[in-house]
């Protein structure tokens, strides 16, 4: 079975090729669907398959910007990125994104800040988690109030309105969001991708996670332009962040190709399957996905207080990523095939 | 203006490539403490290649991967939309279903 294993150049280890592969669609297929990066996904993974943590962030980056590119082309044809948008938003997170690590470093020097920063990223989770589901119960309740009332809701309502109120500031320079179909200050999108770049460069992470519901609530994107437009500035940045650490000599190209393969088939699955699962779909499997991520740092966070469980806590956090992993890229995988059927057979039945 | 503006951001971006010591983030603008080298006697051919590369030069190292990492990304994407043509799926256009 030695022709499972190859050799990676740079890191010098033997690595189990076919699971590079199967990484890389489970994370292409999220990716693709949610608009993210998948950072947290990756680097546990990679950990399992024997990879040094010197070389798994660089690599996950390499891989991310090719997958991302992927599906940034797919969701471009669709027309689910709003470019203009795109390009506002990615000077606010790189400026809010140095601030960030900037700011992390100074409160380094301070003192030891990993368990706040965990802290942190756990109350932004919780409160991403309770924004999508109060959204949806909140939706899910005008829909019931509409049927009552013997009427049909709105295609294009829903549950959480802030973006309204947030669109109602009318500070020059004021913008068109053309494929997004929104019109607001263009302060709007600046602050909120430097906000959400500044968190990301304090958690040490890519900021998809929080990027999208962002672009949702707060600026009022559908989800599907959110998804697009948020991979858009995945890319962008992960070329960014594929060029410093490969720089600094902590990227392994080879395994990042290997994974790109499977990734560019899961990116495809994933980003074709925002066609046939609704708005609301994607958002109700983004909060599980939210949840996942979030009960992942619990278990990280654990063993602080609790020292002689950190292995089964290290190993549970891995397979609860890895476990969400499978069944969120299996049930996208599986409605995506439903809705390619069903395209395919209405289409040959229009056929004469 | 809106030019001028446009041609200003993609500069700045482009020098984040180009200069890619210039990026505070991820490790700051300080070279990392750890020298890794690669180990070139047990490889061959173009990994032999690469792993010299990358003990010669970090920056022609990271040149390489950046122009490769894209363009291998958009001949997989290409491909993927032959097969998906072939398979029936229409990528041109999505209904839209809901907000």
């Amino acid at each position: 079975m030695e022709w499972l294993y190859i050799l990676m150049p740079i890191a010098g280890v033997k690595i189990f090729w076919p699971g590079l592969i199967i990484l890389g669609i489970g994370v292409g297929i999220i990716g693709g669907f949610f608009g993210m990066g998948g950072a947290w996904m990756v680097t546990p993974g990679l950990n399992i398959l024997g990879f040094p943590m010197a070389f798994a962030i660089g690599t996950d980056i390499a891989h991310m910007a090719g997958k991302s590119l992927i599906s940034t082309m797919r969701h471009g044809r669709f027309g689910n990125v709003d470019y203009k948008l795109g390009f506002i938003m990615l000077v606010g997170t790189i400026v809010g994104f140095e601030a960030g690590a900037q700011m992390i470093m100074w409160l380094e020097r301070m003192g030891n800040v990993e368990i706040i920063v965990r802290y942190l990223y756990l109350i932004l989770l919780a409160f991403i988690t309770w924004m999508v589901f109060s959204d949806v119960y909140k939706r899910n309740k005008k829909e019931r109030e509409a049927i009552a009332a013997g009427k049909e809701i709105d295609k294009l309502a829903t549950g959480i309105e802030w973006h309204k109120t947030f669109q109602k500031i009318k500070i020059p320079p004021m913008i068109h969001l053309k494929t997004a179909g929104i019109y607001c200050s263009a302060w709007l999108p600046i602050m909120v991708s430097f906000i959400t770049g500044w968190l990301a460069g304090i958690l040490g992470i890519g900021g998809g996670l929080i990027r999208m519901p962002s672009l949702i609530y707060i600026i009022g994107c559908p989800t599907y332009i959110a998804v697009g437009t948020d991979l858009f500035e995945v890319m962008i940045s992960g070329l960014y962040g594929a060029a410093t650490y490969t720089f600094k000599g902590r990227t392994e190209l080879l395994a990042a190709l290997i994974m790109l393969v499977g990734a560019a088939v899961g990116a495809q699955i994933g980003t074709v399957a925002t066609k046939y699962i609704k708005g609301y779909g994607i958002r109700i499997a983004f909060g599980c996905a939210v949840i996942g991520c979030a009960v992942s740092i619990v278990l990280k966070l654990i063993p602080t207080y609790f020292p002689s469980v950190k292995v089964l806590c290290d190993a549970t956090a891995t397979v609860t990523v890895l476990a969400v992993v499978s069944i969120l890229s299996l049930y996208i995988f599986v409605k995506m095939l439903a809705g390619a059927r069903k395209e395919i057979a209405s289409k040959k039945a229009a056929t004469p | 203006m809106i030019t001028l503006f446009g041609k200003i951001i993609n500069l700045g971006i482009l020098a984040f490539f180009l200069v890619p010591h210039i990026a505070l983030a991820a490790g700051g603008g300080k070279d990392a403490p750890i020298v890794i080298v690669a180990d070139t006697r047990h490889i061959t051919g173009i990994l032999a290649w690469w792993a010299n590369l990358y003990n010669e030069s970090h920056l022609y190292f990271a040149l390489l991967t950046v122009a490769i990492i894209p363009t291998i990304g958009v001949i997989f994407g290409l491909i993927a939309d032959v097969i998906m043509k072939k398979i029936g799926i229409d990528l041109r256009s999505r209904e839209l279903a809901e907000h």
